[in-house]
């Protein structure tokens, strides 16, 4: 067991836990805050993708130890109040989404990917949700969202 | 019906009205879900595929750090709770029943696949559980596993009541006349073919969270279901003998389900009966692991197919012996699927006057085999399609004219088929030729050659499809052997303001109910959809109903909302006609107003329903005051959504890898309440039959070990593997229910499969190739290629 800290969606958490826990569980179970999901147990699905210091990483695959200090965000932490993020009015508008269950990690690698890189084409969104698993939606709608947000997002693709 | 121009009604891509919370993350799934005080269930199961259990010691268990309770299948036993039972049976050819052996709860001296459950530990933390169970000893006395399902009748037996591991040894159609037929026919086309075994994986696994309640004797559940109601049902009545009143089931949001959560499994059942025996609410929730060793599994069934033709090509007969393997135990509708929703299928869109079939459901030690999207019906398509392609080949004519040629003409509707069902309505040859438009068919030779100079091989393949759903007309039901009734129900409260509040016997997992529903309440009552709100998944709150599979929701459940609002709006014709003092007769309803027929006097909507609630003036002497109306709609046929989906693919000879470059699906599912969704139904289910088609395959090693059980092993569609799918309809509305709706949920399922492998035959046709089984894996293509190519060298 040992304290943690950490920042998740502005607001500081300190929780203790034990050494394995993973930062997935301490989000989930410590936290309360159940918007990021676990769909799988060999880091393929995504479902848990947050963002961490920035940069989209798989929440079941690292340990709440090795995010102590770290700056979170959760799929809870993305809208602006009650104004959504583009990504996630583009998921809305493009019928993105049909149980929802892999829309969290969806949206969280989506805005990580057209962050990085606004002018995306369609061939990259594929290539750069391969580590994303949705069983609903053919991902047809969730590609056409993903452009949507780009462009919203200031791309011109 | 309204006008469909209206931003709300039927017939308009409204954007979906659940979408916020789940793309806010406050979306609530049965894990999301916790209670003060619960412990953790952890199921140890079996290691082996088939074994005598000789000893169970939990001793250590129960010990163990954080440990509540360890129970195995003697607890279960000694207070006599029942096992999962199965909704429909079949006659055997012999005259006999099928063949029902127990599954209990965990197991009872016996386990029967890998992953079968011998004991539940509950504890304060999962991992307190899990490492709990590791403490458990089991003595085995192991039996040789039965796999391999066509030859299970010479394995060892699994079930004392299962002679020759065969639950049932079924058949339908004229054995006869098909057999006169085939013999009379110029030519037979003969093909065996494999239908993969498939996982559903919903992305959200499979959890449960039963709370005992001491003070009223009386149970809450938070489970993963698509059909709470029957759930309860199976637990109150069948499991636990307790009244349904104490027995509450809530499905709250459910993340897919794609048939996998129809039945109850036995780990909810436990959690339930634990949750007492402990007095503690207990929770368990599935890893992937667990999901794919003991959710119900898809498809499995080998066909030989004989089909004859006549001098012109046309189809006399057909003629089908089907295999399949459904695992272990019997699951809720694991009978029906392989029968009655696949041998009915097998007229397909064709005029065939003879059809026999036989079907021969096999016991192995593996998981379940039961519905997964399209159920029985994908199975069908895929080896009418893959024969009606083998035998255009073989007779040098086109595929789409050979089709053409066989289609039940347009005029021959209402269509008795050879195979039980009645297809009320149809226009086949419409959704082929867009099809065919919407991928440039004529042109494709042009694409096939400018490929070729690249050096890849391209093929185009057509799969034209029917499938019955909208399940059930309850007689037809009950006449061929099913358990329940298959009506849907609907209760429409009208609140005081004129709000509306829909409780539905549907369950929504990813269909958009919540939308939909409320766009036919909406366009029939002519109000704001905002005001109408949609109730589903607790039986507390929701009248019984029977769920969502089938793609039954909008034809059964849509139907019962539809029935309820015209119960309602004749309800307010009385009451607009008091208030108006007019002869109901003379009053007409529009655009969210009564009026009295050639006047200017009316009243809104809103007023009917403020003087239903505030009867002050009003006659009561009559009426009942209040607005609310329950509907039970029993359909009175299946309905029939048809269409035509065409793929085109480039082979690439060095690695054997298939790209699927373009796709066409041009469906009739009668009227549409949302393209939109609808459009979403169709890319998921062409997605997942593409899936089973290229890269999914549930394999068992010959120990009965799973080899697939994880996403590391087990090839789920990803975004780059995919195209972006062209859709477009047809629409010959359906003549059974009002809406004139037929279901979209299945199709790409069903159709996709057949598509893409005709299409990698036809690719590969140039070098010889004429079979190629599913999936179409860069392994076995890149063989193929080398294997013909060897051929022609000799
Ligand atoms: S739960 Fe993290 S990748 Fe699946
Ligand atoms: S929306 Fe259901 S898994 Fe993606």
């Amino acid at each position: 067991m040992g304290e943690i800290s950490l920042k998740l969606n502005g607001e500081l958490e300190t929780r203790d836990v034990a050494d394995n826990t993973l930062l997935v569980d301490f989000i989930r179970e410590h936290v309360g805050l159940t918007g990021t999901h676990v769909g799988c147990d060999t880091s393929q699905c995504g479902a848990c993708v947050i963002h961490l210091d920035g940069v989209s990483v798989k929440a079941c695959t690292i340990l709440a130890k090795q995010a102590v200090g770290a700056d979170i965000t959760t799929i809870e932490g993305l809208a602006d109040g009650d104004e959504l993020h583009p990504m996630q009015e583009a998921f809305h508008e493009n019928h993105g989404l049909q149980c929802g269950f892999c829309t969290p990690g969806m949206v969280m690698s989506a805005v990580e990917m057209v962050n990085k890189n606004k002018d995306i084409s369609e061939d990259e969104i594929r290539e750069g949700l391969e580590g994303n698993i949705c069983r609903c939606t053919g991902y047809h709608n969730i590609v056409q969202s993903v452009k949507a947000g780009a462009a919203k997002m200031g791309g011109k693709n | 019906m309204n006008e469909v121009t209206k931003i709300d009604g039927i017939g308009s891509s409204v954007r979906r009205t659940e979408d916020k919370k789940f793309l806010t993350g406050k979306g609530k799934y049965t894990d999301d879900i916790n209670r003060p005080g619960q412990v953790q269930a952890y199921f140890l199961r079996s290691d082996v595929a088939h074994a005598k259990i000789k000893k169970i010691d939990v001793k250590d268990a129960q010990s163990a750090p954080g440990v509540v309770g360890v129970f195995t299948g003697d607890d279960i036993a000694a207070d006599k709770v029942g096992g999962p039972i199965c909704g429909w049976v079949v006659p055997c050819r012999d005259g006999s029943a099928t063949k029902e052996p127990p599954h209990p709860l965990l197991a009872q001296g016996k386990v029967r696949f890998v992953g079968d459950a011998i004991a539940v530990v509950l504890a304060e933390t999962a991992e307190q559980a899990k490492s709990g169970a590791e403490l458990i000893e089991v003595d085995y006395e192991e039996l040789s596993p039965v796999v391999d399902f066509e030859n299970a009748g010479e394995g060892a037996q699994i079930h004392d009541e299962v002679p020759n591991n065969c639950y049932f040894d079924w058949e339908l159609g004229d054995e006869k006349a098909t057999a006169d037929a085939l013999s009379s026919a110029k030519k037979i086309v003969k093909l065996r073919v494999r239908n993969n075994r498939l996982v559903p994986n919903a992305m959200e696994p499979r959890c449960a969270l039963a709370e005992f309640d001491n003070l009223d004797d009386s149970y809450t559940l938070h489970t993963t279901s698509q059909n709470p109601h029957l759930t309860r049902l199976v637990l109150a009545a069948f499991m636990f003998a307790i009244p349904e009143s104490k027995l509450r089931v809530i499905a709250p949001d459910v993340g897919g389900g794609f048939g996998s959560k129809i039945y109850v499994y036995i780990e909810e059942a436990v959690c339930v009966w634990a949750s007492k025996k402990v007095g503690r609410p207990v929770k368990w929730t599935a890893d992937r692991t667990q999901a794919f060793l003991t959710d119900c599994h898809g498809r499995d069934h080998v066909n030989d197919v004989q089909l004859g033709l006549d001098e012109n090509n046309k189809i006399v007969g057909l003629r089908v012996d089907t295999v399949c393997n459904l695992g272990a135990y019997l699951s809720a509708f694991s009978v029906v699927v392989p029968t009655y929703l696949h041998g009915t299928l097998l007229s397909g869109q064709y005029d065939i006057p003879a059809i026999y079939t036989n079907v021969k459901g096999m016991a192995t030690n593996t998981v379940n085999v039961d519905a997964y999207r399209g159920a029985g019906r994908p199975e069908a398509t895929y080896l009418l399609e893959r024969t009606m392609e083998t035998a255009a080949r073989e007779v040098g004519m086109d595929p789409a004219e050979f089709r053409r040629i066989n289609f039940i003409p347009k005029g021959a509707f209402p269509y008795q088929t050879q195979v039980a069902l009645q297809y009320d309505i149809g226009d086949y040859e419409p959704h082929l030729d867009k099809a065919m438009e919407m991928i440039d068919y004529s042109n494709f030779e042009k694409r096939r050659a400018e490929a070729a100079k690249r050096g890849m091989y391209r093929g185009i393949g057509i799969s034209s499809y029917i499938e019955a759903c909208g399940l059930a007309p309850s007689a037809v039901v009950g006449a061929l052997g099913g358990r329940v009734g298959q009506w849907e129900s609907a209760s429409v409260r009208v609140n005081p303001t004129g709000t509306i509040s829909v409780f539905t016997g549907s369950h929504s997992h990813g269909q958009g109910h919540a939308t939909t529903f409320a766009q036919i309440v909406a366009d029939k009552l002519g109000i704001p959809m905002e005001n109408v709100e949609v109730v589903h998944g607790d039986t507390d709150k929701t009248p019984f109903g029977m769920g969502s599979y089938g793609s039954r929701s909008l034809a059964s459940g849509g139907s019962a909302i539809s029935k309820a609002v015209d119960k309602i709006i004749n309800k307010s014709k009385k009451i607009a006609a008091h208030l108006l003092e007019a002869s109901e007769d003379d009053i007409d309803f529009k655009d969210g107003k009564f009026v009295v027929g050639g006047t200017d006097k009316e009243k809104a909507f809103g007023e009917i329903a403020l003087a239903a609630y505030v009867p002050h003036n009003y006659p009561l002497e009559t009426l009942e005051p209040g607005l609310e109306e329950n509907a039970f709609y029993d359909p009175t046929n299946f309905v029939y959504p048809s269409g035509t989906h065409i793929a085109e693919v480039e082979v690439d000879p060095a690695t054997g890898v298939v790209q699927v470059v373009d796709w066409a699906a041009c469906d009739d599912f009668g009227n549409l309440v949302n393209p939109m969704i609808v459009e979403g139904q169709v890319h998921g289910g062409i997605a997942q039959g593409i899936g089973q088609a290229l890269l999914e395959d549930a394999h068992y090693d010959e120990n009965g070990q799973l080899l697939t059980a994880s996403y590391m092993d087990y090839c789920m569609p990803r975004a780059d593997d995919l195209p972006s799918f062209k859709v477009g309809y047809t629409t010959t509305p359906s003549t059974v229910n009002d809406l004139g709706v037929k279901g979209c949920g299945e199709a790409g399922a069903i159709a996709s499969p057949p598509a893409l492998i005709n299409a990698v035959i036809d690719a590969l046709s140039p070098l010889g190739v004429t079979d190629m089984s599913m999936p179409a894996t860069p392994q076995k293509v890149w063989k193929a290629i080398q294997d013909s190519q060897s051929v022609a060298a000799e």
